[in-house]
């Protein structure tokens, strides 16, 4: 479904993302891991059309992404769970979620509601009312509401209680269990491993190594991945 | 205890003169308000289009168009030149320093006063069509023009149906939202252009409101006709607090509520300081509350989490 072909991402004199090549298909989850800075977030702007591909190509269903604005590649049907969440605090939880169906026909919040019931419980109040875990589950839910194909997530486990990271990493099982391909870049990276059907490792913008759910108990391996 | 005294003995002319001009001034800092609100722009040309509205009307009022002719022509002139300004200039420097755009506007200002001097002169055109409202209505023994009543009614009325709207509809809550964190709107699926399109045209509807309720007022047209109203209503929306639309539109009232009031109680020999002393209110208010008269506290700490 989602195929990046050598991907180069710059930011100015910093080669971000250096001949990144994966791919992401309906009902999996594929993970990005490596050390801050390793390019994971460029890859997932890179995607979504916020920062341009320096060189590479990205498509879904075999049509090109590169060059387009980010609201239609959100409306092609990619939805990105973006780093600290970024729910608008001022809006009440329900208007978060209707701004999710916006772009999207086939929208509606139920399931949504479904999947996250604390969001339904709350969703008349606003939105930075809410605990920062409510908020994570908040910020997923607003990017299904929309029923995209490729769920694209940045470190959604950031600042998160350890009994909120099972919430959000169960959450993501059942995402994928309903066909949906998901994009995950984390820091937790025996989590990821585990739970991923194959995670990636980036060093400095370069895939360095691909390890399968198998590698999740080999602490070693993940360790020298870290500091290949 | 002077202000007091005359507050309570000011005669009702006054007050109604001053609900007036805060209306208006309020559908003016809502117009430019809904502009920053998702361009992070200060649109000094704004009292440019207003100025074009009025010549719409005068231009009416000269070949002895019927008055709904002229508030059509008005709507139509402002609004074309409110989208036109977006699509020649906004649109293409979306993309530069907030800096850059600004002094885009100033430019545009100058250019739209600058062809209304070339095209009309500088002597003014009339445009009395609606002037029958500076008759008096006597409500309870007490006269009060008509137009201080229409005009605060008007824009009463405008800000309802805009509350409603950026309440109640989609592209109002897209707008919303688009003035909260414009990029994560955008990855949500909402439409930039839509989104910048929409706030350009209300913006554009109500300069052309405030061209019709200002020209009652003031039925001589001339090239900086409104200069001096956009200038106090950007201070008046800085004192509001200029990064929410609430904040914002009670600033542009307060400062016309100001000027009104003052301008009618004092007498003439002061009255002509006025602005200095609305000037000097807005630096002691910023001085003590930077981010606003009307700015809610906490804010940025909430934004932050």
């Amino acid at each position: 479904m989602l195929e990046l072909d050598g991907l180069d991402v710059r930011h100015g004199a910093v080669h971000a993302v250096r001949g990144l090549s994966l791919s992401v298909d309906r009902g999996e989850i594929v993970g990005l891991i490596g050390a801050n800075g390793a390019g994971k977030s460029s890859t997932l702007h890179a995607v979504m059309g916020l920062v341009p591909a320096a060189a590479g190509d990205v498509r879904l269903h075999g049509r090109s992404l590169v060059g387009r604005a980010p609201e239609d590649v959100a409306r092609a049907g990619v939805a990105l769970v973006p780093e600290g969440r970024r729910i608008f605090a001022e809006l009440t939880v329900e208007e978060n979620l209707r701004l999710g169906v916006a772009g999207r026909p086939n929208g509606d919040l139920a399931r949504a509601y479904e999947l996250f019931p604390v969001v339904k419980e709350f969703r008349r109040r606003p939105a930075g009312a809410l605990s920062g875990g409510q908020q994570q589950q908040l910020a997923i839910a607003r990017a299904l509401v929309g029923k995209p194909e490729l769920l694209l997530l940045d470190e959604p486990s950031l600042g998160l209680a350890p009994r909120l990271v099972d919430v959000v990493f169960e959450a993501l099982e059942e995402i994928r269990e309903s066909g949906i391909a998901i994009l995950l870049v984390e820091q937790r990276a025996q989590r990821t491993v585990a739970l991923a059907d194959r995670s990636h490792v980036l060093t400095n913008g370069r895939l360095t190594l691909t390890l399968g759910p198998e590698a999740a108990g080999d602490s070693e391996t993940l360790v020298a991945a870290y500091f290949a | 205890m002077t202000l007091t005294a005359t507050f309570l003995g000011a005669d009702w002319q006054t007050v109604a003169d001053a609900f007036g001009l805060g209306g208006i001034y309020a559908l003016m800092a809502v117009g430019i308000g809904l502009v920053f609100g998702v361009l992070r722009l200060v649109n000094f040309a704004y009292g440019q289009l207003v100025m074009a509205g009025a010549y719409a009307l005068a231009f009416a009022y000269e070949r002895g168009w019927p008055v709904w002719g002229g508030i059509l022509l008005c709507f139509g002139v402002v609004v074309v030149l409110s989208v036109g300004m977006d699509w020649v200039v906004f649109r293409p420097l979306r993309t530069q320093t907030p800096a850059v755009m600004l002094v885009a506007t100033f430019a545009v200002a100058f250019l739209l006063q600058s062809i209304a001097l070339l095209w009309f002169g500088s002597l003014g055109k009339i445009a009395a069509s609606l002037s029958s409202l500076n008759q008096p209505w006597t409500i309870g023994g007490v006269h009060i023009r008509e137009i201080s009543i229409v005009a605060a009614a008007v824009a009463a009325a405008c800000l309802v149906v805009l509350v409603l709207l950026l309440a109640r509809t989609t592209v109002g809550l897209q707008m919303r939202a688009a003035a909260l964190d414009f990029r994560t709107a955008r990855l949500l699926g909402v439409r930039a252009n839509r989104v910048i399109g929409s706030a350009v045209l209300l913006s554009g509807l109500l300069a052309a409101t405030v061209a019709v309720l200002m020209t009652v007022q003031t039925p001589l047209v001339t090239p900086d006709f409104a200069l001096r109203d956009t200038i106090l209503v950007l201070a008046g929306v800085v004192l509001g607090g200029m990064n929410r639309l609430v904040s914002a539109t009670l600033g542009g009232f307060a400062i016309g509520f100001a000027a009104g009031f003052l301008g009618g109680a004092l007498p003439t020999n002061q009255s002509q300081y006025l602005p200095s002393f609305l000037f000097a209110a807005v630096i002691v208010v910023l001085l003590i509350r930077p981010g606003g008269l009307f700015a809610r506290g906490g804010q940025q700490a909430a934004e932050r989490v």
